[in-house]
């Protein structure tokens, strides 16, 4: 039984490192966006979801307001309604346990549960989870504690793995027509918004387009 | 209450709200037939959507900069049939290569 949690985690291991290095970016934000050292770590701890918590950040940063930032960072987190229900029958035992198993559900570790040939396995989606939040929390604490004297993530390509990683994981995806051809939609629609809508829109409306599968 | 922790706090309980709407109000019920077949789709329009806004997203304009340049190399080392780590570490090591110059 051990053995799926550590497939996750194994699996996972090489975004864990750059998960950390993002949750150390964030850190570096949240301090610089006049949030205090307490709240990013409760964010962190809490929200886990780095695009989202950065997103609030950078709106405190320019001064946007508290809505501006909720608004932002719930719009972006509204995928993982969805993304939750897609493996919500792979969960089981008691409500309260399902709660709080269900908080390590991330990009990276569902797709990685779901990249099973054998099928979506709930251990190895929390092994996965559990990995990446150690690595975003021991990340955003010492961004924290460090402050802005380290240098800016970006310059060693941060920005330019996540894109990859995602990718990587669309093509393990792609196994028939109507996965490509989903695929192609979702990522054209999310490109046709970006210009118009805030940011979070064009991944939700992307994601309908997984409404071709209707009734098929 | 301060802006940062109105933000922090919302957030916070509406991303667990998210995340566990499946999970906790589903559970193990098998899905409505109606909801499977997009459900199944789901995961290449969710990670199409996240290539195409974590690459030339730039607070509401479509940019095209290093990242790009970094995604390519992933995609390279990813026909090549690198492993997982092989294609995160090229596509990085690509943006920031280019960076330096």
């Amino acid at each position: 039984m051990r053995a799926r949690y550590l497939e996750g985690a194994r699996a996972i291991a090489p975004v864990g490192v750059a998960a950390g290095a993002f949750g150390l970016s964030f850190g570096v934000l949240a301090r610089t966006a006049g949030m205090g050292w307490v709240a990013p770590l409760v964010m962190s701890a809490t929200t886990f979801a780095g695009s989202a918590q950065v997103a609030a950040a950078s709106v405190l940063h320019d001064g946007g307001g508290a809505a501006a930032a909720i608004g932002a960072a719930v719009m972006l987190n509204a995928r993982y309604a969805p993304i939750g229900i897609s493996v919500a029958s792979a969960f089981e035992g008691a409500v309260a346990k399902r709660l709080v198993q269900a908080q390590l559900i991330v990009d990276e570790s569902w797709a990685i549960a779901l990249k099973r040939r054998e099928g979506p396995d709930v251990r190895v989606l929390l092994g996965a989870g559990a990995l990446l939040f150690v690595c975003w929390n021991g990340g955003t604490a010492l961004g924290v504690v460090l402050g802005d004297s380290i240098g800016d993530p970006e310059r060693i390509g941060l920005d330019a793995a996540f894109p990859a990683l995602f990718l990587a994981l669309l093509v393990s995806q792609l196994r028939s027509r109507s996965t490509v051809g989903t695929a192609a939609l979702g990522g054209a629609i999310a490109l046709a918004l970006i210009p118009f809508t805030p940011a979070g829109v064009p991944i939700v409306a992307g994601a309908a387009a997984c409404l071709v599968g209707w009734r098929r | 209450m301060s802006a940062v922790w109105l933000s922090v706090i919302v957030v916070g309980a509406a991303t667990a709200a998210f995340k566990a709407t499946g999970p906790v109000l589903l559970g193990r019920r098998e899905l409505p037939s109606w909801l499977a077949g997009p459900v199944a789709l789901l995961a290449p329009a969710v990670l199409a959507a996240l290539v195409v806004t974590q690459s030339v997203d730039g607070d509401r304009e479509l940019v095209a900069d290093t990242r790009l340049v970094g995604l390519g190399a992933g995609a390279i080392a990813l026909a090549l049939r690198a492993p997982l780590l092989v294609v995160i570490v090229v596509a990085a090591a690509a943006a920031a290569l280019v960076r330096l110059f």
